[in-house]
């Protein structure tokens, strides 16, 4: 199966990833971190991300977190796309963090960006 | 205590993205049984010890996330009184006639501080769990996937938990099991209800938006069945959230996991039980971890931040 590199903007960091596979999962299965994991069904939203460069392929999503303006944007989430090319895209998801800003201190403030 | 009023959780209606994926998940991977389609395309499940018609109602929708929440109380007297204890408490209700669920009588629906709808009902065609009521068998042999024995709870995240205990506790007569405490001491992070002798028939954390769900729980009945049900679900790649571990609160070994919409679910297991002349125990901030994952001791980020 074809594989192709994805980019995460912020950090510079890649990894390969298979047509066959999300491009969260991809970055899981590699133990790589950049994206937030979250439900990896679509439905809660904290994988989203903007492709700047490259073409996915897309299943259905929340449109809770993702609009039709957002989808045609490339503005998708990394557990419902698998990559068509090699890949560039930006981080927009984050954790959401409501009354426990302190609970979440300890395990976020280092992993903000690591997806987990 | 002899249990009179609202007698347990009956049926929870999830929001599913893709029905025809969900429908193999919940019967192959999960192993409940499929009890058919209404004429609105809902698909309707039930947990093979369960005797009423169904606990799992799936709709298609551009979103996930839970519709509704239902507990069935004795009988069609009780029903009509709680409307009435409802409507002087001060919350509005809706009657949904019967039949518009399937199987289903009358139900009271009603929104709670939280802003989730709850529903209330009385009758539910008694389908049987697949043994005689005659001298029954012990169990049912050769049942596919993770076969939980019912729907036992739910978790949903809202702002006026607060509101939602006082509901729940003066309308119903549930009684506060455990609760967590925030860094202050005094505010409520989450709370732990039964309205049976079970450990929670529901329970609901302070989070910043209304009308979100966690998890929905499937019951086991030992822990080895937990492992069983990690094993199936790796083998049905299912996204795992946390364990096979256990829970500080009600002390449950569990499972989260998420169905193929992102909802999540539990499978668990155990559990004490809670009789009204019991104390709550409560768990303090510095140990919230403990509470949530006795064996980490550490919240993993997604318990507070995921949520459909």
């Amino acid at each position: 199966m074809p594989h192709f590199t994805v980019t995460i903007e912020e950090t510079g960091e890649t990894y390969r990833c298979s047509d066959q596979h999300s491009l969260l999962a991809g970055m899981e299965a590699l133990g790589r971190k950049g994206i937030p994991v979250g439900c990896r069904g679509g439905g809660c939203g904290v994988c989203k991300v903007e492709v700047l460069d490259g073409a996915i392929r897309t299943r259905a999503m929340s449109r809770e977190h993702v609009s039709v303006d957002d989808e045609a944007g490339g503005r998708v989430l990394a557990c419902r796309a698998t990559p068509q090319t090699d890949i560039r895209l930006r981080v927009l998801g984050k954790m959401k963090r409501a009354v426990c800003q302190g609970a979440a201190a300890e395990s976020t403030t280092t992993s903000q960006m690591t997806g987990d | 205590m002899a249990m009179t009023g609202v007698l347990r959780p009956g049926h929870a209606q999830l929001r599913v993205l893709d029905m025809e994926e969900s429908v193999k998940f919940y019967t192959e991977v999960m192993g409940l049984i499929d009890m058919g389609r209404d004429a609105q395309g809902r698909a309707y499940f039930k947990c093979w010890d369960e005797r009423d018609h169904h606990s799992i109602v799936l709709r298609q929708a551009d979103r996930a996330g839970m519709d509704f929440f239902a507990f069935k109380v004795l009988d069609q007297a009780t029903l009509d009184q709680y409307e009435r204890d409802l409507k002087e408490y001060g919350v509005a209700t809706e009657r949904m006639p019967a039949g518009e669920m399937l199987n289903t009588g009358e139900r009271v629906r009603f929104k709670i501080p939280t802003g989730h709808t709850i529903e209330l009902y009385a009758e539910k065609k008694d389908v049987g769990n697949g043994m005689a009521y005659t001298n029954p068998e012990a169990w049912v042999p050769n049942l596919p996937g993770i076969a939980p024995i019912r729907m036992d709870h739910c978790l949903i995240y809202g702002g006026d938990i607060d509101g939602n205990r006082d509901l729940f506790e003066k309308v119903f007569g549930f009684s506060l099991v455990e609760r967590i405490k925030l860094e202050d001491g005094t505010t409520d992070l989450a709370t732990w209800l039964t309205c049976s002798a079970k450990a929670h028939d529901i329970a609901m954390v302070r989070h910043s938006e209304d009308d979100k769900l966690h998890h929905v729980s499937f019951r086991l009945e030992s822990w080895e069945q937990v492992l069983r049900a990690a094993d199936l679900m790796s083998m049905h790649r299912v996204s795992i959230d946390a364990g096979p571990t256990r829970h500080g609160v009600t002390r449950g070994t569990t499972i989260y996991f998420f169905d193929p919409s992102g909802n999540r679910l539990e499978t668990f297991c155990g559990g004490y039980d809670f009789y009204p002349d019991m104390q709550p125990l409560t768990w303090t901030w510095d140990n919230v971890g403990a509470g949530v994952f006795y064996h980490d001791r550490k919240l993993n980020e997604r318990f507070l931040a995921v949520v459909t």
